[in-house]
């Protein structure tokens, strides 16, 4: 079975400065895999490159055997591969649930002449994408929010609308920056459950970048460390948690 | 030297000479857009402020009796870059200063009302008709057989000069002086410089009165050049000049000289060898095919985006 | 203290910039050049402007509070939306509807025909609103998709003797086309670099229509151009086909007028019902994503170009309908019609009118056409008053009259 990503040789340079240097990993269906590392290792710029905001300066990404390595962010996106960023981005002047029709773009009835004149494939089109919209909701529990500007949720719950909002426009990769930046235990152990029941229920594979050991080490089948951009360790959380190279990268020499 | 290459070298005269005055006035604009980047849409009315000025002081102390022209061009130049970096001030203070922290299309907006603004009161002041003056340099080099001959004039030299010593001086200053340091750190990050200590307002201030007083030198050149001046004058230097700001990648000087030179040349080698109606037409392709292949511009830097 | 040394320093600064202008004036005596001398009479409105702005810097605070309050105030007066009260809404704009076709039949002659030039202003401004209210593109050459509208018709007329019908969809498609082909090789490029490289197409397309003059009548323009009918039936007094001698009443110029006037009601209910929808679809709704944050939406797979380009084409077709009009209306069009000045009229009507609503927009359009004309003994200082209103409008009240409230989508509990 072809992987459903697989990254090899991954590099990317600004200038003289090597952010991202031979980086490798691989991910199946329905995989948790994280991406860890102290900071400034480089693992946003790794995400930037496989997303496409990034060209990378070399490497290879390969998409359900399909090589995307350079690809715009919008054509990866449509490919199945969609991400979140470190700050939130959410539509914050349209409610909730226009935020979740955005994401549906692709998959609704865009025709022109269907519009305007509002023909009942066009009508369908709109019903479904609620329908699809409200089940999202009901996933992240903002079922009441959903007229709700989204610039006014509180931050936890725009992380959750974040995640939704990937989710409507039915990826088979979603990769996390950062989820569990500035939530409490409470909401960490939510977006545990979360993240689990979107790989179970939802057949989507996650990539993480996350600093919450916890909950890196709760719900990885896989893990990855890079220093310094450059590829550290990787293997399962057991593993990982023991290896002296990992230990002294985050904690210095003993 | 047959006449084809003296006529090349003729228009490439030419060219330059327009070009010169072209980057002046393009160095204001890009260093206003690489602080605060913000488009200054009347900077070119400042150009066509100080034109009129020269004109006034030159006429004037002519009245007066005085014949040196370089006593005339002398006073011109220290009076209109006087007066004009007042207006340079004056208008950022007014106009654009409130409105730092808004959005782009607003400031756009506010920057187009100034220049209807500036144009209109010249008009209603000095009228719309052309405004001529008696050519003050004449003569200059001839080369060439009897044939054909071209010619660079002693006005042109005198544009070369000075536009070569502004540039240096201003190169020096940027490079060399504590506040030049403290313009090209505004422009890297505005906010940071301010964190550090920069008045950022004073520098900004200071970026507009600079572009004003270039704007200035090549209002006295051109308009000493051409010998006619008017109220309109100030829309189309500015789109030229803003053209070549953005073709030489706005936010950079060399880019902003590179661009003028080029934009003037071409101009002129248009005008010569194809039409002279369709040069601005040329001008603005030249415009969109780079912008095609080099989006920030032939020596503008290669955005990434913080994502 | 420190106020008063800024007082008079704004007042020293007022009298350099404006003594030498008003002072001195530069005028030929014969054939030489001579500075004026004006001061004489000049010195009394220095003299005042500068006490003026002396006051007003000293009690700069004062005087800039009731402006504030302009700013804040009208941000909650919004207009209610369409959705929560429709049938209130559907009855209003019934009435309102019905009150502009009526009313032309009982109003002046002049009136009418300063509305029709109104609603020519109101598509325009409605029509770049598209472009730089809701999906914030900085246009700054619209006039140049207006001129392809105006010199389409003129030119298929003129040539191959087709008539207002027939032309206007291919003004507005061709208006479009040119839309198309500006906008893909261009709207990639960052928002500044956007509005010079319009700019610089607005002036090329003027610059070509003055000097192709074979084709186009270079600065003649074109004349002799008719103005459409009424199924084949002419306004005209003398002709073939004609509209009071098929309805066998006497002939009244002022019968054409009207016309004209409701044909442009007409073509400004059809875009605004367009542009309505447009917002009601996920094109209108990856608009306002677009403009809020193109990052997020290039992560949702949305295209970015294609979905702009979109906006900037829809934008020309409406400025092309609008151009055709007005050709038809004016009867004659040359370049002179087309120039810079104009794009920024309509640019200042998108950004007074609140940028993205159509009643702002609407409301912006009739104060701008209709004030100059109550100001006519103002006429030379038109120009002027205009920039200066630019500029306060922009520090005063950005958001505009009647900044957007959009229709948002509702889920039904």
């Amino acid at each position: 079975m072809t992987d459903l990503l697989a990254v090899s040789g991954l590099t990317m340079r600004f200038g003289g400065l090597v952010a991202v240097d031979q980086v490798a990993l691989t991910m199946k269906e329905r995989q948790i895999v994280s991406v860890i590392g102290p900071n400034g290792a480089g693992k946003t710029t790794i995400f930037n490159c496989l997303s496409g905001f990034y060209k990378p300066s070399g490497g290879t990404v390969h998409f359900r055997g399909q090589a995307i390595q350079g690809l715009p962010g919008h054509k990866i996106a449509r490919l199945g591969m969609v991400r979140t960023f470190q700050h939130v981005r959410l539509f914050k002047e349209m409610t909730v649930l226009e935020n979740l029709l955005v994401a549906q773009h692709r998959l609704l009835n865009t025709n022109f002449i269907a519009g305007l004149l509002k023909t009942p494939g066009f009508r369908r089109a709109e019903k479904e994408g609620l329908e699809r919209a409200h089940y999202w909701l009901e996933k992240v529990r903002l079922t009441e929010f959903a007229n709700r500007t989204a610039g006014n949720l509180a931050y936890g719950q725009q992380r959750r609308l974040e995640i939704a909002r990937c989710m409507a426009s039915r990826p088979e990769l979603l990769m996390l920056d950062e989820p569990a930046a500035g939530l409490n235990p409470n909401e960490t152990d939510e977006l545990d459950r979360l993240i689990c029941d979107l790989r179970d229920n939802d057949g989507v594979s996650v990539l993480l970048i996350e600093h919450d050991m916890k909950l890196v080490m709760g719900i990885s089948d896989h893990i990855y460390v890079v220093n310094q951009g450059r590829p550290l360790a990787d293997g399962t959380p057991g593993q990982v948690q023991n290896n002296a190279e990992v230990i002294k990268a985050y904690l210095g020499e003993a | 030297m047959s006449e084809p290459i003296l006529y090349f070298i003729q228009q490439l005269l030419n060219g330059l000479t327009i070009g010169s005055t072209y980057a002046l006035i393009a160095i204001g604009y890009t260093m206003v857009y690489g602080i605060i980047g913000m488009i200054n849409f009347a900077h070119g009315e400042v150009y066509m402020i100080g034109a009129y000025a020269a004109f006034m002081v030159m006429t004037g102390l002519m009245m007066a009796g005085i014949d040196s022209t370089f006593l005339l061009l002398t006073s011109a130049f220290l009076v209109s870059m006087v007066l004009t970096s007042v207006y340079g001030y004056s208008i950022e203070r007014l106009a654009y200063r409130p409105l730092r922290s808004s959005k782009r299309l607003i400031a756009l907006i506010s920057a187009i009302g100034m220049s209807i603004f500036l144009q209109n009161m010249m008009r209603l002041s000095q009228g719309s008709r052309d405004v001529a003056m008696p050519t003050l340099v004449s003569g200059g080099w001839n080369f060439g057989e009897a044939d054909f001959q071209a010619s660079l004039s002693y006005m042109q030299l005198i544009i070369f000069v000075v536009t070569f010593i502004s540039m240096t001086l201003l190169s020096l200053f940027i490079s060399r002086s504590r506040m030049g340091r403290a313009c090209r750190a505004c422009a890297e990050d505005l906010k940071m410089a301010n964190l550090l200590g920069i008045n950022s307002n004073s520098i900004i201030a200071l970026t507009f009165v600079i572009g004003a007083a270039l704007a200035a030198i090549a209002g006295v050149l051109l308009g000493s050049y051409y010998g006619v001046i008017n109220p309109y004058i100030g829309f189309i230097a500015g789109l030229k000049a803003f053209t070549a700001a953005v073709l030489g990648g706005i936010g950079s000087i060399p880019g902003a000289v590179l661009g003028g030179l080029l934009l003037g040349v071409t101009e002129a080698m248009t005008g010569a060898y194809f039409s002279t109606e369709y040069k601005d037409v040329v001008s603005f392709g030249l415009l969109i095919s780079v912008l095609l292949f080099m989006p920030t511009g032939i020596l503008g830097k290669p955005e990434v985006e913080k994502v | 203290m420190n106020n008063i040394k800024s007082a008079l320093i704004a007042a020293g600064l007022f009298l350099i910039l404006a003594g030498w202008l008003m002072g001195f004036r530069l005028e030929t005596a014969g054939t030489r050049l001579v500075v004026g001398n004006r001061l004489d009479t000049a010195w009394e409105w220095l003299a005042l402007g500068g006490g003026l702005v002396f006051l007003a810097q000293l009690f700069h605070a004062q005087v800039t509070r009731p402006f504030k309050l302009l700013a804040e105030r009208g941000g909650s007066f919004a207009l209610p939306a369409p959705e929560e009260k429709p049938m209130l809404f559907r009855l209003l704009t019934l009435l309102v509807l019905a009150g502009l076709i009526i009313w032309p039949f009982i109003g002046s002659r002049g009136a009418v025909d300063l509305a029709t030039l109104t609603l020519i202003y109101v598509m325009l401004g409605l029509g770049l609103n598209v472009v730089v209210g809701l999906a914030g593109l900085l246009d700054l050459g619209y006039v140049a998709f207006y001129a392809v509208g105006a010199y389409s018709y003129a030119l298929l007329n003129a040539y191959l003797g087709f008539d207002f019908w027939t032309c206007l969809p291919i003004a507005g498609g061709l208006a479009a086309l040119f839309g198309f082909l500006l906008g893909f090789p261009v709207l990639r490029l960052r928002g500044d670099y956007l509005a010079i490289v319009t700019l610089g197409f607005g002036e090329i397309i003027r610059i070509l229509l003055n000097n192709m003059t074979e084709l186009t009548g270079g600065p003649n323009g074109i004349a002799g151009i008719p103005k459409p009918t009424l199924f084949g039936l002419a306004f005209e007094r003398k002709g073939d086909s004609l509209f009071h001698e098929f309805f066998n009443i006497s002939y009244n110029s002022g019968y054409k007028v009207i016309f004209l006037y409701l044909l442009a009601l007409g073509l400004v209910v059809f875009t605004i019902f367009i542009i309505n929808r447009l917002l009601r679809m996920p094109l209108g709704r990856a608009w306002e994503a677009l403009r809020e944050d193109e990052i997020a939406c290039r992560s949702l797979g949305l295209n970015p170009t294609l979905i702009k380009l979109t906006a900037f084409t829809i934008g020309a077709a409406f400025a092309g309908f609008a151009g055709s009009f007005f050709a038809a209306r004016q009867g004659f069009i040359s370049p002179e019609s087309f120039v810079f000045i104009e794009s920024a009229i309509i640019l200042a009507i998108v950004v007074l009118g609140g940028m993205g609503s159509q009643i702002g927009v609407v409301l912006a359009a009739i104060v701008m056409t209709i004030l100059p004309e109550l100001t006519r003994e103002f006429n030379e200082y038109r120009m002027l008053l205009f920039g200066l209103l630019m500029v306060l409008m922009m520090i005063w009240r950005p958001q505009g009259l009647l900044p957007m409230h959009r229709p948002h989508m509702e889920m039904k509990s």
